[in-house]
Formats: C-alpha cells, structure tokens, sequence
C-alpha cells in the first residue's frame, strides 16, 4: 500500500489532521483509512488526471514580474482539508457579525463619522487613509451596502482558534479555484466525497447573481448586468470570465463601455445597450480617469458621474478600500462592539500600528520577531517576515517604518497551522490559511469553506499563489456525527 | 452581443479554419511529392514554391531558410513562430481570441481550443513535425473537425454562433480558391503535356487538398480535367469545401444576424455578399476560363475581403457604436 502518512511529521504546529503522533483527528478517519489501502500508482494518477484537467480548463494565473506574464496553474493538492460542522458554525457567525460591522462602520465613516467623534477610531487613521474617498461623503449607496462581496483571510493559531488576519473588501479573488478545485476532487476522489456529507459550493454564482440584483438602480427587477475586467492579461482573468459565464452575464472591458448622460452603455453589434449594476473587478483608482487616475486606460470615463447620479450600481462601493486598510483592521474588534455592542466572534491577531509612537518603539525593537507589512499592499508584497529575515533586511525595513508609519503595521509572527501536502513524493506538514468569500445582498451568504492556500515550500508562512503557494479544496461537514464512524 | 466579442469570435473561427487549411494544403503536397518522386526526375523545389506563394509569406520565409524543401517548408507551415500564418500561430490567436470570449462560448469549445494551442505548444507536436508529419497534420484537420462539431453541438445558435459560421466559411471560400491557385503556380516539368500523368496527379493533390476527390468521383467520370476540377470546386451547390457553398452559407448567416430576408439587403456586407452569392449562381466555368482562372480567383479574394471589412464595420467596428438604442 502506498504508506503515505508512516512519515508523517506532527511538528510543534496546531496539525488539521493529526492530534499527535499517529493520532488522526475524528473528522479525517475516513480520509486517512483510504489513503491507507491507496497505492503510489493511484494516487500518482489521480495528480496527474487533475493536473491535466486544470491545464485543459486553462485555470491559470498569470505571474507579473516576467518577460510574458506567464500562465501558470495554481498548484493543486489532493489533501482535502476538512472543517467539522460545529467548527464551521462558529467561523460563520464570526463572519456575519464582521461584515454587519464593517458595513456600519463605512456608512457611519461617509456619513456622520460618529464613531471617530466618540474618539473610538483616531480621526487620522481614517483621514490618512490612501484609500478613503472624501469626495463619496454623504453619498448614498444602494440599500446602503458597500462591501458586497468579501474575502476573509482567516488563520489557525497554535491552538487552533480561528484568528482574522485580514479582511478584503475591495476586488478579492480566488473564488474560482474553490469551485473548480471541488470539481476537481468529485472527478478524482469521487467516494470519499460520498462518504462525507460535504457541503456544495456550486451556488456560489447564483447567490453572487442575486446579490447584483439585488442592487440594482431603483429596485429594477429585471437589470442588466455586466462584469468589468480589467482584461486579459490581468492575473485574475481567468476567475473573471468564470463567474461571468457562471451567471450568464457579459465580460466586459472598459472600452467596451460608454458613459453618455449619466447612463452607462455596452457597445453592442446591435448598438448600445444600457448597463444597470457593475460587478467591477477593477480598483477605485482606475475606474473612471476623469475622477481618479488620469492614466487609466481600464476604465470607462464618465462611469463615476453615472453611479453619483445612481444610474448605475457598482459591487464593491467606491471607498471601501478604507475596511481594509491594515491600520483599520486593528479597530475592527472595537467597531463590532461600539456597532453591534456584542463581542467580537472571531478574534484579530494582535497588531502594532506604527502610527503610534509606543507601537512604533516596540516595532524598531522587535522587527526579528515580527511579520511587518504595508497597510495598502497585498497579495504578499511588500511585506517583511522578521524572524526569516537578515539583519540588513530588517534594519532597511526599519528606516522605511521610521520614514512612513502610516504605512505600516506590524504582526507577531503566528505560527499557522499545518496540513498534510503531498510535497516531494511524501506526506509533510505545510501552513495553510482559508479565505470564506462573504456575500452581503438581501442576506449575508457564505460559501461553505473558501479558498485553503497552502504554502508548498517547507517552512513557508506565505501562502500566495505569487509566493509560491497553492491550494486545497475545503470540505465543510454537513454534521459531525456522519464523520466520526470511521471506515 | 458586445461588438468586441463579435469581432473575437468571427477570428477565433478564422483562424481554427485557417489553421485546418494549411495542414491540408501541406499534406497534399507531401503526398504528392512522394508521387512525384516515384515517377521521373522533377525539381522537388518547383513543388514547394507555390505552396509559400499561396500563403503569401515569401519574404519571411526567405529570411528564415536558405531554399524551399520539404522539411523547411514543413517546418514553416507548422511551428515556425515568425510565421503569422503557421499552424501554431493560427491557434494561438484562435486561442487568445477564444480567451476574451470564454464567457460566451461553451466551456467545451474553450477546452478544445486550449487543448489544440496545448498540442502545438508541446513537445508531442515538435517530435511528430519531425517524425510523422502526416501525424501532425491529420490531428491538426481531426482537432479542427472536433471543435466544429463541438460549438454545433454545445453552442446556442444565435448570434454568436452566426459570427462563427461566418468566419470559418469567409476563410473556408479564401482557401479554397488559394488551394485552386496553387495549381496556377505549378508548371508542369519539361516535357510533360497538359492533360499528362503529372498534370493529372497534381490535380487529383487539389482535390484531395479539398477532400474533395470522393464527392468528385461520384459526378464526373474519367479523367480528373482541369476545367471539372474548377467546375467544381468553385461552383458547386452542395459540396461543403466549395466556394458557392461556403458564400450561399455565410450569406445565410448575414441574414439570420440582422433578420433581414435574403431577398434584400439590410447593411453593406449583406449587399456584397448577396452580389458575390448570385454571381457564383449564375456564372458558368466557361466564362471563368474566359476570364481567366487566376484573375478570377483573385477577385473573388478581393471581394471577400471586402464582405470581411463591411461585416466589421457593421457590427464589431466604431459605426456600430453611434447607434444609441431606443429604449
């Protein structure tokens, strides 16, 4: 038999699958007991029938950085990762309640700004913001929802406990891999899928449909619908004219779009068509170059006169980018009690503002021991682990914290939890993280699960598909009694 | 449909055609050498010539090889990267047009133009060219095939699939009278007769280019004449690789977009289309030959480009974006 998990190192990390040496976790019996009578030449197939499946799907990425903006696949491992009911549970009530407070939290910063009055948020947290957006005061968006569709990055610390590591409110990405990896894994392990009650994840573009039209200018019942992408060479394409093709809308790019009289127009072959609500995959900055950067070419000028004038809705709002904000983040717990008066569900991880001077002394004193990162920068650039860092690295890091704190944040370094991936021809540990994509229409919606990426290489805490992660596909169980029969 | 998309699929589907059509032409020629070379003495280079004039890549070629044999040329035609119209540059534009329009298309369609940019991407591809190029070839036509009859199959018919027809039977009529031309080029080694062994063999490769030689058979028979072969391939109502048949269908399609009946013209590429259609109805290989096979030819690909440039105009170009909608 195949023999894949005798090696198998636990390490001094919070394991999924594993609650010490040789000792498997209820949930994942099933899954241990098959890969126990899998051969090496079966599993060895079934990678290979997935690689080829993505690569003829063309579920690719294109890396920046390059001479040709190379497609790659998202590496894809075979371990699923699996989350019991109970667990689940708690995940999602946390992400209810964040997203509710996140919501308030930008209507209030828009409109009255209580909550920077009440001095619970410093004013210039807020002010100083690069992605605040004055000009949107006292605009009203549809139904007053601003962040529609959101990727919460969540993260298991030593314990286990779900942690938030960041939320992202403005364009994110990677819902495409959860439904193509489940794809993926009903093609390759399609009993073991049937042994677990795992929950579907298909709907997810029916439930994004119905929130886009939910928003729609005046309630219109019937609204055209378009997603704007910045086009194909952006790394995201690919999820791009999958959800399009998922909900049946038109992809459009931002010279297929003409903005005349505070309406928004496709050009059609059959002339021009007016457009109701945006999903728009492209950030505030480039949208529209006769309000925000000039040099844009992605985006459709005119488009922000028509949305002020409510002709047509975007997803996300303009101005969200202020919920995201790594600096805001810090306050997250704070507005979910001053919006909500609860407590928070789902924890921050502990974070130093470099914008306050005791914050910033403990920072320059600690950059080997912390995670430091840019308040507005991700996808896992511009950032400094410390403690893999060299003591140059650390101490140019420094200068530019001391330059521009505002700019920065800074982070324990919180030693993730590991998954089994297969990682040269065996069975090792490896960090992941799970990013649930939060739909917030007529009701909040979550995909059961998200996005697991898992970082490949031995050691690595960063687990972007920039950086040389991958990812898993992430089975929520519809109860945990099923699970824990073994077999 | 957005314009942009209109444009992309109208060239996703030329390409795949083109794509099909340069393996046919330079699988013929490869069996005809072998023909060929069988019988007498023929310059092999004389048998290559017309094929690089019929893709009207000359000059690159030249930069590229020192003379026109067999494996330059079929290097050329296959993966030669500097060449526009080789095969593998064919499906990577097939595939990048695919790409902006994979929302429109069925996710079938878009995996079997992937699949197909994957093959000649791959090492499989490199090693046959070199090997088996009759291999290579044959996948090439068969993966054209397969999408063909994956987008009737998986594709609504409406709109979108009509931009289709018509760029696979636009480029289909282009070829076809390309592949008939070839024949103008090759002169007949010294000493051989019009109506010769050789001159029947080299009419037979254009048919066969075609796969036309069968459908041939079964109307005309005894000898393969240069005038039936014409006769046909150019005028024939019902054969699918015909030029009548490819602008009757194409014509069609016009129509089915804009709604118009075919008795009337709704825009400019309909009224061109409609004139080249009842041209080829109506006009007999006598005075074709009249005329002259070749000018004939060429006016023929003159006027689909013009139908082409009309076509854009009309749908995917600026003209069709003023009209604001009424609403």
């Amino acid at each position: 038999m195949g023999d894949f998990f005798s090696d198998y190192q636990v390490g001094d990390f919070f394991d999924e699958m594993f609650a010490g040496p040789g000792a498997v976790r209820p949930h994942y019996s099933k899954l241990f007991a098959r890969f126990k009578e899998m051969e090496r030449e079966e599993f060895e197939r079934k990678r290979a029938l997935a690689a080829s499946t993505f690569l003829t799907q063309g579920v690719t990425f294109t890396v920046y950085n390059d001479d040709q903006g190379t497609e790659r696949i998202f590496p894809f491992d075979l371990v699923p990762r699996i989350i019991p009911a109970e667990e689940w549970d708690l995940v999602e009530r946390g992400l209810v309640q964040r997203i509710t407070a996140l919501n308030l939290f930008l209507h209030d910063i828009y409109h009255t700004q209580n909550i920077l009055r009440d001095g619970v948020i410093p004013k210039q947290i807020v002010w100083e913001a690069a992605h605040f957006r004055p000009e949107f005061m006292h605009f009203d968006v549809p139904r007053n929802i601003y962040i529609h569709i959101c990727g919460t990055d969540l993260i298991r610390d030593k314990d286990g406990a779900y942690l938030v590591l960041e939320d992202n409110a403005r364009c994110p990405s990677g819902v495409s891999y959860v439904i193509e990896n489940r794809q993926t894994m009903k093609r390759t392990f399609p009993s073991l899928l049937g042994q677990y009650r795992v929950r579907p994840v298909e709907d997810y573009s029916q439930e994004l449909l119905n929130v886009l039209r939910y928003i729609a200018p005046g309630g219109k019942t019937e609204p055209t619908v378009a997603l704007l992408t910045p086009g194909v060479y952006n790394s995201a394409y690919f999820e791009h004219s999958f959800l399009a093709r998922s909900m049946g809308i038109e992809i459009v790019e931002g010279r297929d779009l003409v903005a005349q009289g505070g309406r928004v127009f496709m050009r059609t072959t059959m002339g021009l068509k007016p457009v109701d609500v945006i999903y728009r995959r492209i950030n505030d900055d480039f949208l529209d170059p006769q309000v925000f950067r000039k040099d844009s070419g992605l985006g459709v000028p005119g488009l922000v006169e028509a949305y002020r004038d409510g002709n047509v809705s975007l997803a996300n709002s303009i101005g969200t980018g202020i919920a995201d904000d790594k600096a805001v983040y810090h306050f997250v717990p704070k507005m979910i009690r001053y919006y909500l008066g609860e407590d928070p569900i789902l924890p921050n991880v502990p974070t130093y503002l470099a914008t306050i001077k005791e914050d910033l002394a403990y920072i320059l004193e600690h950059i080997p021991e912390l995670v430091i990162k840019a308040v507005n920068e991700s996808g896992g650039y511009g950032m400094l682990i410390g403690p893999q860092a060299t003591k140059a690295e650390c101490e140019r890091f420094g200068e530019k914290v001391k330059k521009n704190p505002r700019n920065y944040i800074a982070q324990p370094v919180v030693p993730l939890s590991r998954a089994p991936a297969f990682c040269d021809e065996s069975m090792q540990g490896r960090h992941i993280d799970l990013r649930p994509f939060v739909l917030y229409g007529e009701k909040v919606t979550i995909i059961p699960g998200g996005l697991t990426r898992v970082a490949l290489r031995a050691g690595s805490l960063v687990v972007n598909s920039s950086q040389g992660g991958g990812s898993k596909d992430t089975w929520i169980l519809e109860d945990d009694t099923a699970s824990k029969n073994g077999g | 449909m957005l314009s942009r998309v209109a444009d992309s699929l109208y060239w996703m589907s030329r390409y795949i055609e083109r794509a099909e059509n340069n393996a046919r032409i330079a699988d013929v020629n490869l069996q005809m050498l072998l023909d060929l070379t069988n019988q007498k003495e023929s310059d092999p280079q004389q048998q290559w010539d017309p094929i690089i004039s019929s893709l009207e890549e000359n000059e690159v070629f030249a930069s590229l090889y020192d003379k026109p044999d067999g494996r330059a040329v079929i290097d050329f035609v296959s993966l030669q990267k500097k060449n526009p119209n080789s095969i593998y540059s064919c499906l990577t534009n097939a595939r990048e047009n695919a790409r902006t329009t994979s929302e429109q298309i069925s996710s079938e369609m878009w995996e079997q133009v992937n699949r197909l940019y994957l093959f000649v991407k791959g090492d499989t591809a490199k090693k046959l060219v070199r090997n088996s190029p009759y291999e290579f070839f044959k996948r090439i036509i068969l993966g054209s095939h397969l999408f063909q009859g994956i987008t009737d199959a998986t594709m609504t018919h409406g709109e979108g699939w009509d931009f289709i027809r018509i760029g696979k039977l636009l480029e289909r009529a282009d070829c076809t009278s390309r592949i008939l031309d070839v024949k103008y080029h090759i002169l007949l080694p010294s000493g051989e007769k019009v109506g010769g062994n050789v001159d029947t063999i080299q009419w037979m490769s254009v048919l066969k280019s075609c796969s036309a030689l069968e459908a041939y058979r079964k109307i005309y028979v005894g000898q393969v004449a240069p005038w039936r072969v014409a006769e046909f391939l150019i005028t024939h109502a019902a054969f699918p690789r015909s030029i009548r048949f490819s602008v009757d269908c194409f014509d069609a399609a016009l129509h089915h977009i804009s709604g118009s009946s075919e008795t009337r013209y709704a825009n400019e590429a309909e009224r061109l289309s409609g004139r080249l259609r009842s041209d080829l109805d109506y006009i007999t290989i006598g005075d074709i030959f009249k005329f002259g096979l070749h000018e004939y030819l060429e006016s023929i690909q003159e006027r689909l480009v013009e139908v082409s440039n009309a076509m854009q105009a009309s749908y995917c170009g600026e003209s069709a974006i003023e009209n604001l909608p009424r609403d």
